[in-house]
């Protein structure tokens, strides 16, 4: 693809982002017109199923959430170099298949760990 | 490259996104009206015409409604969430090619706004993007279910997203190219990749649906448990934004779907000629309509026949069989490819024309 060519492929995506952006502030800025005006306190509290509110707004979540996070680092970096490999895989040498078998082997036993352990059970 | 191309692709950009929005309409009128139609009530049947108007009756009726920001809300944050779930939404459309490109005199139409060549990894960045808009719309609310809601959805998404790319790298492999035109072209007239990467297709589009937080993966807001998730604070159009980007996306992944798996618009009557005029790209878009609009039926239909999952079933269906079995598909494809560019396997269902 010659590069100008590459640029204006982001070119119409950047178009579809715009209109995106415009369909947003339209939206907002017909809402503004049309909607009525009458804030009260109660209103703009927050939702607890209709009782107060009670205690600290940002409350805590548990640390079991976090560890998936830290799992999928592993494997989302993993995606970005399998990617490329996939694309000429089928160019490639037998040796540079083994090499990413490996790869993806050595991230397996990761998993299996952290199955082992059991960040994977929830109770 | 002068202005007349820059019109054309102004012109398709245009239409694409106005047929999006269309999609989206006609989407939630059939979601509610086929489901009553699947449970056997009646659904809505007053606006319109079977009801066909019943969505631009409620979006009316968000647009006139009050747009406030609560006051444990993180001001800023809370206006920008919806702007962050609904632009990569969008923006994950482009690269899905409607059509075979047509010329009209020396002028090239593509029928695909943008023919990225890392097509595939847009999508992928597309909707990881888009855990930020619901994210921050959890956090910003400065309440509390809105925030399980957030971290409910940010571990679910990605959890998925992981199973979605794997599930993705076969085709890569077999297509040899990231492009989505690429692909398609690489599935000539009937050899689907459905066929030969059955797993990969299935587990494709079950995590759309984990991704797009549909039931029976709806955990982030499962009605009984977090009200409404996430978006429990937003209120009038700002919450429009947020179902406009939830059947946007539910669009991509049917589109994307067909595009890697169901051979986007080939299909088996691909020719012929109205007064000069080729009719192939007419073809194009009926076979791309139809896999399509097939998949959104799916959509509705999945949602209206399966009950809930538990949350620790959905992280360990992610995590220990979707992902099992993809790493799984991710070698013996590659192992399958490599058999057959060294000779020692037939080549097998349209190969890469290396």
């Amino acid at each position: 693809m010659p590069i100008d060519a590459y640029y204006r492929s982001y070119l119409q995506v950047a178009a579809v982002g715009l209109l995106g952006l415009g369909l947003f502030g339209a939206m907002i800025g017909l809402a503004k017109v049309l909607q009525p005006r009458r804030l009260s306190d109660l209103k703009s509290s927050i939702y607890e199923c209709g009782v107060e509110p009670l205690g600290d707004e940002w409350s805590q979540s548990q640390v079991r959430y976090y560890v998936f996070a830290l799992l999928f680092v592993v494997f989302d970096v993993e995606a970005i170099f399998v990617f490329p490999w996939a694309v000429i895989m089928g160019t490639l040498s037998w040796a540079a298949l083994v090499e990413m078998v490996i790869f993806i082997l050595i991230l397996a036993v990761a998993l299996l760990y952290a199955v082992r352990k059991g960040v994977l059970r929830w109770i | 490259m002068d202005w007349v191309d820059y019109l054309i692709r102004s012109v398709v950009a245009v239409v694409v996104f106005a047929a999006i929005l269309g999609t989206c309409t006609l989407l939630v009128w059939f979601e509610r009206r086929g489901a009553a139609w699947m449970q056997v009530r009646v659904g809505p049947n007053k606006a319109g015409p079977f009801g066909l108007l019943q969505t631009v009756a409620d979006a009316v009726k968000l647009l006139t409604k009050e747009v406030f920001v609560p006051d444990s809300a993180d001001p800023l944050v809370y206006r920008i969430a919806p702007l962050l779930s609904l632009l990569p939404a969008f923006l994950a459309l482009t690269i899905v090619p409607f059509g075979p490109g047509f010329h009209i005199g020396d002028r090239y139409v593509p029928m695909q706004i943008a023919d990225l060549n890392i097509g595939i990894l847009w999508l992928l960045c597309m909707s990881s993007i888009a855990v930020y808009g619901y994210i921050l719309a959890g956090w910003s609310s400065g309440s509390k279910y809105p925030l399980l809601g957030a971290v409910r959805q940010s571990a679910q998404v990605i959890s998925y997203e992981l199973v979605m790319s794997l599930a993705i790298i076969p085709v890569v492999i077999w297509a040899g190219t990231l492009s989505t035109s690429g692909i398609v072209e690489a599935q000539s007239r009937y050899h689907w990749y459905v066929v030969p990467l059955i797993v990969p297709a299935i587990a494709f589009f079950v995590s759309g649906i984990a991704e797009t937080n549909r039931p029976p993966f709806d955990l982030v807001e499962a009605e009984s448990e977090l009200v409404a998730g996430a978006i429990t604070e937003y209120g009038g159009v700002r919450f429009m934004m947020f179902f406009l980007a939830e059947y946007t996306n539910i669009i991509t992944i049917s589109a994307i779907t067909t595009t890697l798996f169901l051979g986007g618009w080939n299909g088996p009557i691909l020719f012929g000629t109205i007064a000069g005029w080729s009719v192939v790209p007419l073809w194009g878009l009926f076979w791309f309509l139809l896999k399509t609009g097939v998949l959104l039926f799916v959509f509705i239909w999945v949602r209206v026949s399966l009950p809930r999952l538990r949350y620790d079933q959905l992280m360990t269906f992610g995590w220990k069989i979707m992902i099992g079995v993809n790493v799984a598909v991710v070698l013996a494809v590659s192992f399958v490819i490599a058999l057959m560019e060294q000779g020692a396997l037939p080549m097998f269902w349209a190969p890469p024309g290396r």
